[in-house]
């Protein structure tokens, strides 16, 4: 069933079609409708949850790691300075191995305050063992927590459903409702490996020794190392059990894509524009207007941030001539994240292979400036003519 | 609060193992070990880094026969929120979450949680084992460090704020039951939990928790301290339900009594108040004797 | 290095003695009960038992007569401070035999 209804909705929507039964949140611009939503299923009780309006972000993740670890499916979405506060707590997350699904409708990072759209705030969490999946449109946002659930309960590790404040968030599309009996087929209720209980008591995430230590078996267990490569070496393969979240999703639902990346026009184009997120569409119109000039360029859109599907990324963009990324953050210091992530890929892959194309950086709508597609236009044309910078360069500056 | 356990009639299962990693003579083992005698089997335990972090063990051995999450350090409250959580969604509200926190975790850092949680109503016991200071990094001072006391980080002048009134912050939240105890009076401490384990919201109890590399005594006069904190009229044990609050066990009886040790006696126990000066102790003795004249005429 | 189970990938701890090793090895002296003072020896019935309450580290048993567990007893003497009639004194463990103090288990 088709509906219209805006990017926070779906979200909402999406969250309720997978019956995830606990839910903290803490209000920040511009996540509110989605948890306010939320707020109004359980109320209403079509969602059989328990909804617990914290005192802060850093609190709301405490209340979905806690309720993960007792075996409950946890919900929570934040943005911006929100995501910043509980930093902390998505780095145990992730190291206590949950599979809390958080939504991030991306906003701009205070100092200055700032309530519009750029993706710095997710962006500066990717070290954090977080599976990071971005969204382009309404459908990919519903689609994306549903897979996300399946996903995070697969490998234990939690993930973050990003999608674009107000450009997303805030608009409305058309969409497809999956029905709840699909949801259920795609998602069976979760059945963690270890809930704590009195049942089967344990002590959970004490400090852990950096050498290996016996356990009360008189086993060798692990130390903390061992317990990070895991996390590591888990959320690497993350991108098969990706791969077949697509497919099971595919088969259920009769939609699906690459996992991985989002392709436009790429096959037999000579540059790739790459991005997160809805920039991607909005280069759709310029890929166009390029292509009728007689300039083979096309989009890969990236779905899949964390883990980097470096294999799928450096293959799709094998032989091109350039690739020009487009950011809405960076790593400060340096250059965008994704570009430096994209180059690394590109030279493990394609180094001395004769196929490594030029990375061009482009940074823009930094704090929701306006992305005008002309300025789209212009940059991504003369990248095609030639590198513009080695450093990135921004696009809209009025200094 | 009726009854009045005796040493005899307390269980005798244990919920945690010898051979612990807490400092010789340590208060809280004293206080744990009996909170978790009132607590039994079907409870579920949440713990901030703290002192009891390092007594429940390190991975991959516990002491503590319960099941625990450790949890971030301003997070206690709202984890015991979590887990209370998934329980109501499990049909399992027979068991109790309880949260055992350091003064450290509670009245500094995790006093936004704690205070989250009690103006939800989120129905868990939470413990704040008060020693008086962040024992387990090297004893550093608190909210809840008293006036005068040397640690690590007021190391010659002594600390010169008061101690935080947690239990009054508590109380404050109009909670079904605050409680202030001591590891020295441990009855006094199991009576309580079974009092008011089953009352609905948030229940707080404050523990006094003697703690010898922390205050600077030998560990063997631990238990003694503890009862001199509380018969000099220092610290005092008592209880507010629904509002109303209410002397107990040893504080109690000092109002029949109408005699307190003079707080001298307690200063001098330790050397962490090695820099009163008289007038600052007969300061601190003025403060005690004014709150108690107004516990005599209460009971007037 | 043990199994490829969930517990081994997350920090999950089981339950048991001696997480702090043979913690009897930090006292520096023991408590010894002189039983003609001790009320439930005396009595001969259940009585008293403020030692089993006060100990730390649960070592002295609700037995008649308390025994204490010397591999993880820490020598506080609170057991011994608390004894009403004073039946339990703190001796310096220089005073016990050497194979006394040297039971060596596999405890890391």
């Amino acid at each position: 069933m088709h509906i219209i209804e805006n990017g926070n909705v779906a979200a909402a929507l999406g969250v309720k079609l997978c019956r995830a039964n606990v839910i903290a949140a803490y209000p920040i611009t511009p996540q509110t409708p989605l948890t306010e939503r939320l707020s109004e299923y359980v109320e209403l009780g079509q969602m059989k949850a328990e909804y617990i309006p914290v005192e802060s972000e850093h609190s709301a993740l405490a209340v979905c790691i806690a309720a993960s670890s007792a075996g409950a499916r946890t919900f929570t979405a934040t943005s911006a300075n929100g995501l910043l506060y509980m930093h902390e707590q998505v780095q145990w997350a992730s190291g206590a191995r949950l599979p809390i699904v958080m939504c991030v409708v991306n906003r701009a990072v205070g100092a200055p305050w700032n309530v519009w759209n750029d993706q710095q705030d997710s962006i500066s969490q990717r070290d954090t063992g977080w599976i990071q999946i971005y969204c382009s449109d309404h459908q990919q946002i519903i689609d994306s927590v549903i897979k996300a659930f399946w996903l995070a309960e697969k490998v234990s590790i939690p993930i973050m459903v990003c999608y674009d404040g107000y450009i997303l968030s805030h608009t409305y599309m058309p969409f497809d409702l999956p029905e709840q009996g699909k949801v259920d087929a795609f998602l069976p209720p979760y059945k963690p490996d270890y809930a704590l209980s009195p049942d089967e008591p344990a002590n959970l995430n004490t400090v852990t020794l950096p050498d290996v230590r016996t356990d009360v078996k008189g086993e060798l267990a692990h130390g903390y190392m061992e317990i990070r490569y895991l996390l590591q070496e888990e959320l690497r393969t993350t991108l098969m059990a990706a791969a077949e979240a697509e497919k099971r999703f595919a088969g259920i639902f009769g939609r699906s894509g690459d996992p991985y990346i989002e392709p436009y026009r790429c096959d037999d184009a000579d540059y790739v524009a790459v991005g997160l997120g809805s920039i991607t569409y909005q280069l759709r119109v310029c890929v166009d207007l390029l292509r009728k000039e007689g300039i083979k360029v096309g989009i890969m859109g990236v779905r899949f941030y964390r883990p980097f599907p470096d294999v799928a990324i450096a293959n799709a963009l094998k032989g091109k001539k350039g690739v020009i990324v487009f950011e809405k953050a960076l790593s400060y210091g340096y250059e965008g994240a994704l570009a430096s992530d994209l180059k690394s890929a590109l030279y493990e892959h394609l180094a001395g292979t004769g196929t490594l194309p030029f990375v061009q950086n482009f940074i823009l709508g930094i704090g929701g400036r306006e992305i005008r597609t002309d300025d789209l236009t212009q940059a991504l044309r003369a990248a095609t003519k030639s590198r513009v910078s080695k450093e990135p360069t921004w696009i809209g500056l009025k200094l | 609060m009726q009854a009045k356990t005796n040493i005899l009639s307390l269980p005798i299962q244990e919920f945690v193992h010898p051979g612990t990693r807490a400092c010789t003579g340590c208060g809280l083992a004293i206080a744990y070990r009996v909170g978790l005698k009132a607590l039994g089997k079907d409870t579920m335990l949440v713990v901030p880094p703290s002192c009891l972090t390092v007594l429940q063990g390190l991975f991959p051995v516990a002491s503590t026969k319960l099941p625990c999450l450790n949890v971030t350090f301003a997070s206690t409250a709202a984890a015991a929120t979590g887990i209370l959580a998934t329980l109501k969604t499990q049909g399992k509200e027979h068991i109790t979450v309880a949260a055992w926190a350091g003064d450290g975790g509670t009245s500094d850092i995790g006093l936004q949680a704690l205070s989250g949680a009690a103006e939800r109503g989120d129905n868990f016991i939470y413990f704040c084992y008060d020693n008086e200071g962040y024992m387990n990094t090297g004893v550093q001072r608190s909210g809840t460090t008293p006036i005068g006391a040397i640690t690590a980080n007021t190391p010659f002048k002594g600390k010169l704020q008061q101690k935080k009134d947690v239990p009054a912050i508590m109380a404050a939240h109009n909670l079904s039951y605050v409680a202030a105890c001591s590891a020295a009076y441990p009855l006094d401490l199991y009576d309580k939990i079974k009092y008011c384990v089953n009352l609905p919201g948030t229940k707080y109890i404050h523990i006094h928790i003697p703690c010898p590399p922390g205050w600077g005594y030998d560990p063997r006069y631990g238990i003694k301290i503890g009862r001199l904190a509380v018969e000099t009229g220092y610290y005092d044990l008592y209880e507010i339900i629904n509002g109303e609050f209410k002397l107990t066990a040893a504080s109690e009886k000092l109002v029949e009594k109408r005699k307190l040790v003079p707080v001298i006696e307690y200063f001098r126990a330790q050397s962490r108040f090695k820099i009163l000066t008289d007038a600052q102790i007969a300061d601190i003795q003025n403060q005690i004797d004014k709150k108690w004249a107004g516990y005599y005429k209460k009971d007037e | 290095m043990g199994t490829r189970n969930y517990r081994r990938k997350t920090s999950h701890s089981e339950n048991g003695p001696g997480d702090g090793g043979r913690t009897g090895s930090w006292r520096v002296e023991r408590p010894v009960l002189d039983q003609s003072l001790c009320i439930p020896c005396k009595r001969n019935k259940e009585a008293c038992f403020i030692c089993w309450l006060f100990c730390p580290e649960i070592v002295i048993s609700r037995t008649i007569p308390p025994k204490v567990d010397l591999e993880y007893c820490k020598g506080c003497g609170i057991c011994a401070e608390e004894c009403p009639t004073k039946a339990i004194t703190m001796v310096d463990e220089a005073k016990f035999s050497e194979e006394d103090t040297e039971k060596k288990k596999d405890k890391d």
